[in-house]
């Protein structure tokens, strides 16, 4: 009975894979060594083999476009430039039966604690060293065994908190661990991204099919995280190098799925040994780091002195105990190759049994023994350099170490081992097993390898069930990088009954309590409050843009008073209207999103594709052809869209300090934009119809009919651009504006005395208030927009204080 | 012997400087059967906010001082009286350079005196033919460590120009030697690379001279500053030799060590980061005077 169900599910699954045939003596995830599909896949195939092409194609679509809105992408290293590139997901997933996964479970937490153990000796009493298990001189050269850290035990008892093995499959279908991770493990928020991007391909397979959950295991790294805090007050937080960074998108989505702040280094600041993020509200304590930067960069003083990324003083704070390194700085000692050497006998010494998942077999060339094997077997080894802690698949060294090697012949390789032996490992090829990709209706087998994350939680090491499958774009599993074509798959744990549906938010059986509030680095106030600048300054120029383009096919004069007067006031603003879309305008869009790139964490998704389609759309007609007349509806196109992002920040971003700063740059915008350009257009010279324009930059034609039943003149227009305090396009209302986001903020009074800023605001504030339309006189309103202009500055010193002091410097001088 | 030392090093800036956070390492070790400290101490001027005295991997006196508030103007301070021992020059009963991987591998330690931190590179130190061409031609591995390091040291002082204007701290050792010029960090920065090119351990020492020689001799070369030398690794036996390629001779009781590391880079005087946009000048004086 049983066994004829199988084969009508083999029968329907056969167009599949017909053409399904795994390489000579390699491994492979769907079949197993007989041929037969292994009994975790069936579900599955039965599932895709009653999908048509169609719909499969309308699913993979579907998966693609979450990936593209969700703003998932990794770079792409050039000769010269980083690409951003589309995240590319291969959309069938690597499908691991739930016993078996457990077998490389314990494996896995087996080393991740022998691990432990190796680090902790290595920055403390060095019995390894001593006892002969790891050559000295080996340790002695590696750059990721950092001195200053050397007999600093971490405040929390542990160096290492979270892990990443990659491993693969060999060819008798066993696990093999190809590289261990532990300097800063990127990938785990890519795994979940896989997830849920797979989970809408397949929603509703997915639905009823037993696959392990993923957030439970990173909501149980975030209590632990949280528990490591040394003081209740303290916080944690994230630490990346920024966005350049080929990870930095998942830097940014683990902040926001956990809640907690991404933080620079010039964030960070430290004090009396205690580390401090400076915030609008001044420093405040940071008790736990979760670094996505490598040690050497993390402090330029004792580290890496060419840092201009790191935190002068981390060491020091790390010293004094009080801040958690997740991991501990140095640990990514225990990602050097030639460790993989070592490692059998350290296991079987220390803990007396061996690894349960073993390594690839790899020999430190610097023994005479280890030569001797390694110069017998040359043919089978791949030598590499020692000290690396690149994995197998991304060593550019093997090469050039490969090329050397082939230039010695057969008998000379013992004397090129003799000379470079301590430089040099050798390993086994690593064949990896295949599985299966889709690709023109049918599946295929491709090299993978999987990268497996490991976290310790407050009952010990817990492995993510799932992780972040690289699979290979031909047959070569040397080209299984994404750097080199390769792409990336979600993996499924199945077999084990019954799954919650576990999410980060877990209903929580005790009282709901809110969580800490939230406080604002400095540098994300100084983005967001450029980023309202930018966005504004954006849409003046876009409205100027359009009155200039109308103004100009209605006269089809270039040298009209009023066209000429328009391209003046462009002119002052740097933009030049050659182009529909000119290089001013889009400076200032890119300026826009570089400075919300820089603070994506805080952004919805919404906000986010809103701004990146704007600054897109603004690219795509700049590249694209078009006429003078497309001008005034491509500026029209551009305002609707810039206004759809104004009102999602407006509506839908939480009234938090962000929120502010973000208003403060709008306002400050808005308010000395219009006052500049009432005091070019309401000169007593300006051209017939300058009114007119104004009022049509400012938005306020309607409102100045419905208010006004004069003929047109400048008093009305000043009163309702200047004075009017119910009109949002006016200079007064941006003031109040101000104000009041200014009273919000921390810091505006103190002991109940006006701040130095509240003073200045309240000045420009009143001498504005004051006025009668009469007395503003252009130059009286280039003043007042000097002023406004000059509250920046303000701003700036109040609560960014460190801005345009970036120029970190570093004192040496000549010993001679 | 014993000295007294002052020194000074300052620092004006042309506009504010914020956020200033330094490690010093101005003070002169104390060193068993070497140096004795009698008295000594370092005064940073302004006071600073925060200031931590400890010892670093390699048992260096540090100081680290941070500023909160802008400063224009920084100086530190040494006032120091040493003992200098001269080390007795013994026979050369180093072993000869082909037998000294063999000691090295030997090592089970990873104590800060261990030849095991001074192999290959390190921040400052790389590695490059040029150096081990040059290495190659003035030596051979029948010589003894010994004799290969002052082999050396005399080869690059006759070699080398000594010019104060031609490099400055950020110069690689590589260009400097290419252009057979440079000042103490040059030559002791183009040793430690030409030894450890060919398997000897060899770290660098800064420190003081005796400002005026004693009657009769000549005045040596970096006494009105900071000075740089080579520490080289010649075997179990005799272990840590001292050699100042500027001048061409082993150390003696005219050097007073401050501090010792794998390069520059691990016991830098002074080291500071600090926000400024504004220009910097820097002034140092020393004075090494015998009691």
């Amino acid at each position: 009975m049983t066994t004829s169900r199988a084969s009508q599910d083999t029968g329907e699954i056969n167009h599949l894979i017909a053409s399904y045939v795994p390489l000579n003596g390699v491994s492979d995830e769907l079949l197993d060594a007989e041929g037969q599909v292994r009994p975790v896949w069936r579900p599955f195939l039965k599932h895709l083999s009653n999908l048509s092409a169609d719909s499969i194609a309308q699913r993979f679509a579907r998966g693609n476009q979450y990936l593209k809105d969700a703003g998932v992408f990794y770079r792409q290293y050039g000769d010269q430039v980083a690409a951003e590139r589309e995240w590319p997901l291969s959309h069938i997933p690597v499908i691991i039966d739930a016993n078996e996964w457990n077998t490389i479970a314990t494996g896995l937490i087996q080393r991740a604690e022998l691990l432990e153990d190796i680090v902790a000796d290595l920055y403390g009493p060095n019995q390894l060293v001593a006892d002969g298990y790891l050559p000295a001189s080996l340790l002695g050269q590696s750059p990721e065994w950092l001195r200053p850290l050397v007999g600093v035990t971490p405040g929390s008892g542990h160096f290492l908190h979270f892990l990443a093995f990659e491993i693969g499959r060999g060819p008798d279908g066993m696990w093999w661990v190809l590289g261990d991770r532990a300097q800063a493990p990127s990938g785990a928020g890519f795994a979940l991204e896989n997830r849920v991007a797979t989970r809408r391909i397949f929603n509703e397979f997915f639905a009823r099919a037993n696959v392990q959950r993923l957030a439970g295991f990173f909501r149980r790294f975030r209590d632990q995280l949280l528990d490591l805090r040394a003081e209740p007050n303290s916080r944690a937080a994230v630490l990346t190098p920024g966005l350049h960074n080929d990870t930095y998108f998942e830097h940014a989505y683990i902040a926001r799925y956990l809640g907690f702040m991404l933080l620079e280094g010039e964030d960070l600041t430290v004090e009396n040994g205690k580390l401090m993020v400076r915030t609008v509200t001044g420093s405040h304590p940071i008790s736990v780091l979760w670094r996505r930067l490598d040690a050497a960069w993390a402090d330029p003083l004792e580290l890496n002195e060419n840092s201009r990324i790191g935190t002068p003083g981390l060491i020091e704070a790390v010293r004094s105990g009080r801040v958690t390194m997740v991991n501990a700085l140095g640990a990514g000692v225990v990602e050097t190759r030639a460790l993989l050497a070592f490692l059998p006998r350290i296991c079987e010494a220390w803990r007396g049994e061996p690894l349960k998942l073993p390594n690839v077999a790899t020999w430190w060339c610097g023994s005479e023994a280890a030569r001797h094997y390694v110069a017998g077997n040359a043919e089978r080894m791949l030598f590499s350099n020692a000290l690396s802690t690149a994995l197998p698949f991304e060593v550019s060294d093997s090469k050039a170490i490969k090329d050397q090697q082939t230039a010695v012949s057969d008998q000379t390789i013992n004397s090129w081992l003799d000379t470079n032996g301590h430089q040099l490992v050798a390993q086994e090829a690593v064949t990896l097993s295949t599985t299966p990709a889709y690709s023109d209706g049918a599946l295929t087998p491709r090299p993978m390898s999987l990268r497996v994350f490991l976290a310790r939680t407050q009952t010990g090491w817990e492995v993510m069930s799932g992780g972040f499958a690289r699979i290979g774009q031909t047959n070569d599993p040397s080209a299984i990088a994404m750097q080199a074509g390769g792409s990336a798959a979600d993996v499924w744990i199945s077999g084990k009954p019954s799954v919650d549906g576990d999410t980060l938010f877990k209903r929580q059986q005790t009282q709901y309590v809110r969580t800490q509030p939230g406080v604002l680095p400095s540098r994300a106030a100084d983005n967001l409050f450029w980023l309202g600048r930018y966005v504004e300054r954006a849409e003046a120029v876009i409205r100027m843009l359009r009155a200039y383009h109308t103004r100009l096919s209605e006269a089809d004069d270039p040298e009209a008073p009023l066209v000429s007067r328009a391209r003046t006031f462009l002119k002052v603003l740097d933009i030049y209207p050659t182009k529909n879309v000119p290089d001013g305008l889009k400076t200032t869009l890119n300026s826009a999103v570089l400075s919300a790139s820089k603070v994506r964490e805080r952004f919805s998704q919404d906000g986010w594709l809103a701004l990146t389609d704007l600054a897109q759309t603004a690219e795509i007609m700049q590249s694209s052809i078009r006429t003078r007349e497309d001008a005034v509806q491509d500026m029209g196109l551009l305002l609707r869209k810039i206004t759809g992002f104004s009102g999602l920040v407006h509506e839908n971003m939480y009234r938090l300090t962000g929120w502010r700063f973000l208003g403060i740059g709008r306002s400050l915008e808005r308010a000395y934009a219009t006052a500049q350009l009432l005091a070019d257009f309401t000169e007593p010279n300006a051209p017939e119809g300058s009114l007119e324009l104004v009022l049509e930059v400012a938005d306020s034609s309607m409102s100045m009919t419905r208010r006004y039943t004069v003929t047109m003149s400048s008093p009305p227009v000043l009163d309702l651009l200047a004075l009017d305090t119910r009109n949002p396009r006016a200079i007064l209302y941006q003031l109040n504006e101000l104000k009041e986001h200014l009273t919000e903020l921390p810091g505006a009074d103190k002991h109940g005395q006006l701040s130095d800023l509240s003073r200045a605001v309240l000045e420009v504030h009143t001498s504005l208030a004051i006025s009668k339309p009469d007395t503003l006189t252009p130059d009286r309103l280039r003043e007042i927009g000097e002023a406004i202009a000059e509250l920046s500055e303000d701003i700036s010193e109040t609560y960014m204080q460190w801005r345009g002091l970036r120029d970190l410097r570093h004192l040496s001088f000549d010993l001679v | 012997m014993i000295y007294d030392i002052s020194l000074s090093i300052s620092y004006e800036y042309g506009s504010r400087a914020d956020a200033g956070r330094h490690t010093l390492r101005l003070l002169p070790a104390i060193i068993q059967g070497e140096q004795r400290l009698i008295l000594g101490a370092l005064h940073p001027e302004p006071h600073p906010d925060e200031r931590r005295d400890r010892t670093d991997f390699f048992g260096n006196n540090v100081t680290e001082v941070a500023y909160r508030a802008p400063l224009s103007k920084i100086a530190f301070n040494v006032q120091a009286r040493i003992d200098r021992m001269a080390a007795p020059v013994g026979l050369d009963i180093s072993p000869p350079l082909r037998i000294l991987p063999t000691e090295i591998s030997q090592v089970r330690s990873m104590s800060p005196d261990q030849p095991v931190h001074f192999l290959g590179a390190s921040p400052r130190i790389v590695s490059d033919l040029l150096f081990h061409d040059y290495a190659l031609q003035h030596t051979h591995s029948d010589m003894t460590v010994l004799s290969a390091v002052e082999a050396i040291g005399k080869a690059l002082y006759d070699d080398m120009a000594f010019d104060a204007e031609a490099t400055t701290v950020e110069t690689a050792a590589l260009e400097a030697f290419e252009n057979r010029h440079g000042v103490c960090q040059d030559f002791t920065h183009i040793m430690i690379s030409c030894l450890r090119s060919i398997g000897i351990p060899a770290g660098y020492v800064s420190g003081f001279l005796r400002t005026l020689p004693p009657e009769g001799m000549d005045r040596l070369e970096g006494a009105d500053a900071m000075h740089a030398w080579v520490r080289a690794w010649c075997g179990v036996e005799i272990g840590w030799v001292e050699y100042d390629p500027t001048n061409a001779l082993r150390v003696g009781s005219d050097h007073i060590v401050v501090a010792r590391g794998r390069d520059y880079s691990d016991i830098a005087p002074v080291k500071g980061v600090l926000r400024t946009s504004g220009s910097q000048t820097t002034k140092q004086s020393v004075d090494v005077v015998p009691r």
